[in-house]
Order: structure tokens, then sequence, then C-alpha cells
């Protein structure tokens, strides 16, 4: 469960969240520039709020970030100590690091062999097991953002956060990825925000969906009942049209 | 040729070399890393002697090593002797000179390194430490090179911070830049030609080692196949 109370200036973007995120996955919807990766960075605790803004965040019931009582400052409230993952569009993998390495990275704390284990499973997970001996430079945009997302999942984090991880995917393969994924997360209580501006994205996942517009919170709830409007409008897209265009000539033979 | 100062000025530039650059990368992964108020003042600081007349910078080591202050009294009793007009002293001025020479390419190589990657070792829960010798050096290998480059010809060629600091002792403080002033007071202009060409020749081989280096490593992060 992540507890979110966030309230700060940006230039002229404005960002004020409050609200408890308790289902396994969840979706940030929004469009772009409604503040959805500042929201999941500063749940990482990539990025510094201080006075007069504020921000007080808990995960699992741990504070992390409380700027009141200065809680950024203490122990365990660091980005590699809030046991979190993040995955972004931009898969940043360490470029003179071999997929094994880059995945290995995070896990330090294990001998060598586990490691090696560990990084291999989460590989095979995301479907890039054949891609361990390469360089990241070797890697297409969707190859890199799989191994990114296995070198996020290896330290088994508390939370996961994802923003636009798997943009790089094609439909297809995107939903199957995500769909091995829920499960996987699920058994080992990895709660996942997912953040995206696809409406398709968010309605595949059937997930609770947490609507973000111009930096505020407007809706939470249900994918179903919060993006109701935005599946009609994908259905009518998809709806075969009836009648010809005006003006339109059919030839026949 | 002196090719005892020849000796001395490599010994001199190799040991500056060597402790600015253990120096410069942990303040360069501060710089970079660190979100400190005190940044500006440090860059400052470590940029001073490059605006700075070398005799200025000379003048005041002198003083502040000499036996009329309290840290060169402490010092003196320390070392056994003072640090003006000694090799010691020689090496502490010329780290100082160099310094912005060894930091500034540093700083730069590790500011240029995409900051995605060091979120993404944070995220990892690796220290400072951790980042600096695993993302931030490997990925700013050149930038160690130039600045290593940098830092050990301007030793070589240093001419003020030397003669003010350390005077012409043979074998002690009498650099190649003393020895071809020296040659040229003297009139002496073959030999001050055989030093003059010597330094140039380093100069000219370090420099075109330092731009003739293979391109980027690593210049690709994923997509170079889409």
């Amino acid at each position: 469960m992540i507890e979110i109370d966030l309230r700060l200036q940006r230039g002229n973007f404005r960002l004020e969240v409050r609200c408890t995120l308790a289902t396994p996955w969840t979706v940030v919807f929004g469009p772009s520039g409604a503040g959805k990766s500042t929201l999941l960075r500063l749940i990482a605790g990539l990025d510094r709020v201080a006075q007069p803004d504020s921000a007080r965040i808990a995960i699992h019931g741990q504070y992390v970030q409380d700027t009141q009582t200065r809680l950024w400052k203490r122990p365990g409230s660091l980005p590699g100590q809030r046991a979190t993952g993040m995955v972004t569009q931009q898969s940043a993998l360490f470029p003179h690091l071999r997929v094994l390495q880059n995945v290995t990275y995070g896990l330090i704390h294990l001998g060598e062999s586990a490691r090696r284990q560990q990084a291999l499973a989460m590989l095979e997970l995301v479907g890039a097991a054949h891609l361990a001996d390469r360089f990241p430079r070797q890697l297409s945009g969707g190859e890199a953002q799989r191994v990114a997302l296995a070198r996020a999942l290896a330290p088994l984090p508390r939370l996961l956060l994802l923003d636009e991880p798997l943009s790089a995917l094609d439909a297809g393969a995107r939903d199957q990825l995500l769909l091995r994924l829920q499960p996987w997360l699920s058994e080992r209580s990895i709660q996942a925000i997912l953040v995206t501006h696809d409406a398709a994205d968010a309605l595949a996942t059937d997930a609770e969906v947490a609507l973000l517009h111009e930096g505020k919170l407007t809706a939470l709830g249900p994918a179903g009942t919060i993006l109701a409007e935005e599946r009609a409008r994908l259905l009518s897209r998809l709806a075969p049209k009836t009648k010809p265009r005006t003006g339109a000539k059919f030839k026949t033979k | 040729m002196d090719w005892q100062a020849v000796a001395l000025t490599l010994k001199l530039a190799t040991l500056t070399t060597a402790i600015l650059l253990c120096m410069a990368l942990p303040l360069a992964a501060w710089m970079t890393l660190g979100r400190s108020r005190l940044r500006p003042a440090i860059e400052a600081l470590t940029a001073l002697p490059l605006v700075l007349p070398p005799t200025v910078l000379g003048f005041y080591l002198l003083v502040l090593l000499g036996p009329r202050t309290g840290p060169g009294r402490a010092l003196t009793a320390l070392l056994g002797h003072p640090l003006a007009f000694s090799f010691t002293g020689l090496v502490v001025g010329s780290v100082i000179y160099s310094a912005p020479f060894a930091i500034q390419p540093i700083v730069a190589g590790f500011s240029a390194v995409d900051h995605a990657l060091i979120d993404s070792a944070y995220l990892l829960s690796a220290s400072k430490t951790r980042i600096l010798i695993t993302v931030l050096i490997p990925l700013a290998a050149r930038s160690l090179v130039t600045a290593a480059v940098l830092a050990f010809l301007h030793t070589m060629g240093e001419f003020g911070v030397v003669l003010m600091l350390g005077g012409d002792i043979p074998n002690a403080t009498r650099t190649l830049s003393i020895v071809l002033y020296n040659q040229v007071e003297n009139f002496d202009y073959p030999a001050a030609n055989h030093t003059a060409l010597l330094l140039l020749t380093c100069s000219i081989l370090a420099l075109l080692a330092v731009y003739s280096r293979p391109a980027r490593l690593f210049s690709g992060i994923g997509g170079s196949r889409d």
C-alpha cells in the first residue's frame, strides 16, 4: 500500500496528489505533461523536495519521505533504500556492461552463482535470456526495455514503478509481457504502478486507475469505470464504417 | 642536456599527476553526484590557479610553507625540514597549481554521463563510491586520460611557482624550465634549444596521443537496430 500526499510547485506546474494506492496493480493515466513521471520520480526518491513544497510518502506503512519531519535526510529514505524498482521509457542500461552484468548490478549482496542464476531467471521472465552476452548497443529499443525491466525486477523490490517501460514493443508483445508479469508480481507481493498516456494499456491490465490531469488527481477507481469514456472512444474507432464516405467512388467489375 | 633536471622534472610531474588524480576523482564525483551548496565555492577555488599569476601563488605558498607561519612551522617539525626550497614543497606547489588541469576535465567528463544511468545505479542500491567506480570512471575514461596528460604536461613546463617556491637547487628543485631559463640567461642558445625542443616534443607527442584516441567505445544505449 502506497500513501501519497504531495504538494509542490515546479515553475508554472503545480502537482497536488493525495491518495492511497492499495491494489497490487495501479495505472496512472493522463495526458502528456500531467505530472505522471514527476509523481513516479518522487515516489522513487529521485527528485528532491524542499520547503515550501511538501511531500509525505509511505510504502507499505513505512514513511520514506516526510518533509515536515525532514525524514528524507534519515536512513531508509534514499532511492536505493526504498526497495523500489523503476523502469522508464529510456532503458538507461549501463552501456559498458553486458546484459547479464546489467541485470546483476543490483544483486551485489548475493554470491556470484546466486547472482547469475537470479539474473538469468529475470531475463527468462521478460523473454530476453538469449541476449545475456550482448552489450546494450547491440540491442533494439524493445530488447533494451525488456532487459531494463529484468534489471529492475532482479533485486525483488517491494514496489515496481513503470513509466511507459515497454513503449518500444509492439502492442501484442507488450500485452503478452504484461500478462506474464502481473501474476509473477502478485505471487511475490510486489506492488506495481504503471504510468501511461495510452488508454489501451490502462484497460488491458484491468487495474485500479488513477486519473491525473494538469498535476491534480481527478479520479481513482476501477479501470472500467474511470476509463469508460476512453473505452467507448477506442471501441468507436474500431467499429466498421457502414456508410461509404461522401463523394467516394467504388469501381465494380 | 641536464639529465638530472630531466629526471627530476619527470619525477615531479609523475608524482603530481598521481596525487592529483587521487584527489580529483572523489572531488569530481562529489561535485557531480552531490547537491551541496558549497559546489560553486569549491569550483571557484579549484579554478583559481588558472587565472592567478604563478608568482602570486608561489609567493603565498612560500610564506605559508615557510618558518614564519604556524602551518609552516608545524610542517617543518613533522617532516624534519622546511617545505620551502625542497622537492616536497615543489610537489605541494605543483599539485595546487596544476589542480584545475586535472579536476576540470574529470568534472566535465562525469557531468556528461547520462544522469539516467546514475539514477538507475541509485535505484539499484549503489553507493556513491560504487557509482564512481562502476559507472562514472568507465564512462568518463577519456576525460581521465585528458586530465592526466594535461596535469603532467602542465607540471613539466611549470616555471613561476617552481622558481618562487623551490629556487634553483640542483637535484632538488632545478626542473627543466629552470634549466632553460638559466641557459637563456647565460646566452647558451644551443643548449637552450635542446631543452626547449625536448619540452616541445614531449608536449606534442602527449597531445597527439590524447587527440588521436579511438572514437567512443560506448556510444549507443539500445535502439541501434531499430
